[in-house]
């Protein structure tokens, strides 16, 4: 068994901050020694930071996004479409979108994806509330923006089978060549899907 | 212990930040599970997805041990088949019914050349549920409870088989069967050779299998079959009714 090298109170800081992603326990060792190092410049302000964001941060009950408020900031904005909602696997995925800045509707999240082999089932995500939002709301459309994987693609068929009835239209995201990206380097699946989806040019 | 065999991703799930448990079916090695490091990459990503067929490397100290798969892509399945609803439900299905009913580490070289037929086959939607049949009906004269088709159970005839029956795997022949067609499975002419194929065919072929595989194989261990066959059956009555 390795020795312990600091007080409790500093190992359980450490074995906390060994738990984040990105982190293992000699990065958490580092990041622990730095804020105990920082303790007025850095730690007491993120110690505030994280008690104030463990008290109000809460998820939407319209959309599923994580917000200080409820509904959030984006289903309340006044400049967004509430005709088109954008449809995404978790809250990355929304930051990802924003961060693009090319869309102006709102969003629906759902906490990730069915799949076959792991049990997830339709009542494990947050899927009802969109029918509900669906049958609810004058939408004119429905984006899927799934994951290009076989859970994303078989979650974002399953939500076409239940809503194609409806009178909203139903896009997705296209899947090809990257920009940036060099035929070369890309995988035969990906090319394959880019050359099955052309486009007029 | 060191190995390299061809096979089909059929199960893929996280491992830690950046690493995937994958599940292989081999043909040399049978369905065989591996650590694959760094699996959830960016460069890696597109190749880790079930369906796809790959060159594997697996090494490990004892072989007892859960061992690292190296991975290199032969055919890439998954991207092609996630536009089309219907193939994509039976590649699900048929990922979860390998991952499920095989046991680990057992080789079936017939299953497996089977499940490479299919694979081949999963863009005609003509075709690909016989052979999903076929394949289930492999599986089972792979584990021990293969059905009896080639004579009447009752009569020892060989022509004219119209049923299964469902306490024996045996077939019946048309004559024999009456007295008991609420009892008895339909069989469809394709599974004994014939050349006609009706979506009737294809439900009375997948209730047959199913029903044999979930009473022979599944019950045994106290478990159903997975939540992806109910739903690719759905997906094939479904596109039925739309057609």
């Amino acid at each position: 068994m390795t020795p312990k090298t600091a007080s409790p109170e500093i190992e359980r800081l450490i074995s906390l901050l060994a738990k984040l992603p990105g982190l293992g326990p000699r990065s958490a060792r580092r990041a622990s020694l730095e804020l105990i190092k920082k303790k007025d410049s850095l730690m007491a302000p993120l110690t505030e930071a994280m008690a104030v964001a463990m008290r109000s941060v809460t998820a939407c009950e319209q959309c599923g996004n994580i917000d200080t408020q409820n509904p959030c900031h984006i289903c309340e904005a006044p400049g967004r479409d509430p005709s088109i909602i954008c449809v995404v696997q978790d809250v990355g995925d929304l930051w990802a979108m924003e961060r693009a800045g090319a869309f102006r509707g709102r969003y629906h999240v759902l906490g990730g994806t069915l799949s076959a082999l792991n049990g997830v089932r339709p009542d494990d995500l947050n899927i009802s509330s969109l029918f509900a939002r669906v049958e609810a709301q004058e939408l004119k459309e429905v984006i899927l923006a799934m994951n290009a994987t076989v859970d994303g693609q078989t979650t974002a068929h399953y939500i076409t089978d239940k809503i194609e009835a409806s009178a909203v239209k139903i896009t997705r995201l296209a899947h090809g060549v990257p920009v940036g990206g060099e035929l070369d380097y890309l995988d035969d699946g990906t090319i394959t899907a880019a050359l099955n989806r052309r486009t007029p040019f | 212990m060191d190995w390299q065999s061809e096979g089909y991703i059929i199960a893929v799930r996280p491992h830690g930040e950046s690493s995937a448990i994958i599940d292989v079916l081999t043909p040399d090695y049978g369905r065989h599970a591996g650590l694959v490091r760094g699996g959830r990459s960016r460069r890696k990503r597109a190749v880790i997805e079930i369906g796809n067929k790959v060159q594997v490397q697996w090494r490990a100290r004892l072989s007892e041990h859960l061992g690292n798969f190296i991975i290199e892509p032969i055919e890439s399945h998954a991207a092609c088949l996630m536009n089309d609803r219907i193939s994509l439900s039976g590649l699900n299905a048929l990922c979860a019914m390998a991952k499920t009913v095989l046991p680990e580490r057992q080789i079936f070289p017939q299953v497996y050349a089977a499940f490479d037929i299919l694979m081949q086959n999963f863009e005609d939607k003509n075709i690909w549920p016989a052979l999903y049949i076929r394949w289930e009906m492999g599986v089972l004269a792979a584990l021990g409870y293969g059905l009896d088709l080639s004579a009447c159970a009752a009569t020892g005839e060989t022509q004219n088989l119209t049923h299964v029956s469902p306490r024996s795997g045996k077939a019946v022949s048309e004559d024999a069967a009456q007295p008991y067609l609420d009892k008895l499975f339909p069989l469809p002419s394709f599974m004994i050779g014939g050349r006609d194929l009706s979506p009737q065919d294809i439900d009375n072929g997948l209730r047959l299998t199913g029903y044999f595989l979930e009473t022979r194989v599944q019950w045994g261990i106290n478990q159903t079959l997975p939540d992806a066959r109910a739903v690719m059956i759905d997906r094939l009555m479904a596109d039925r009714r739309a057609e």
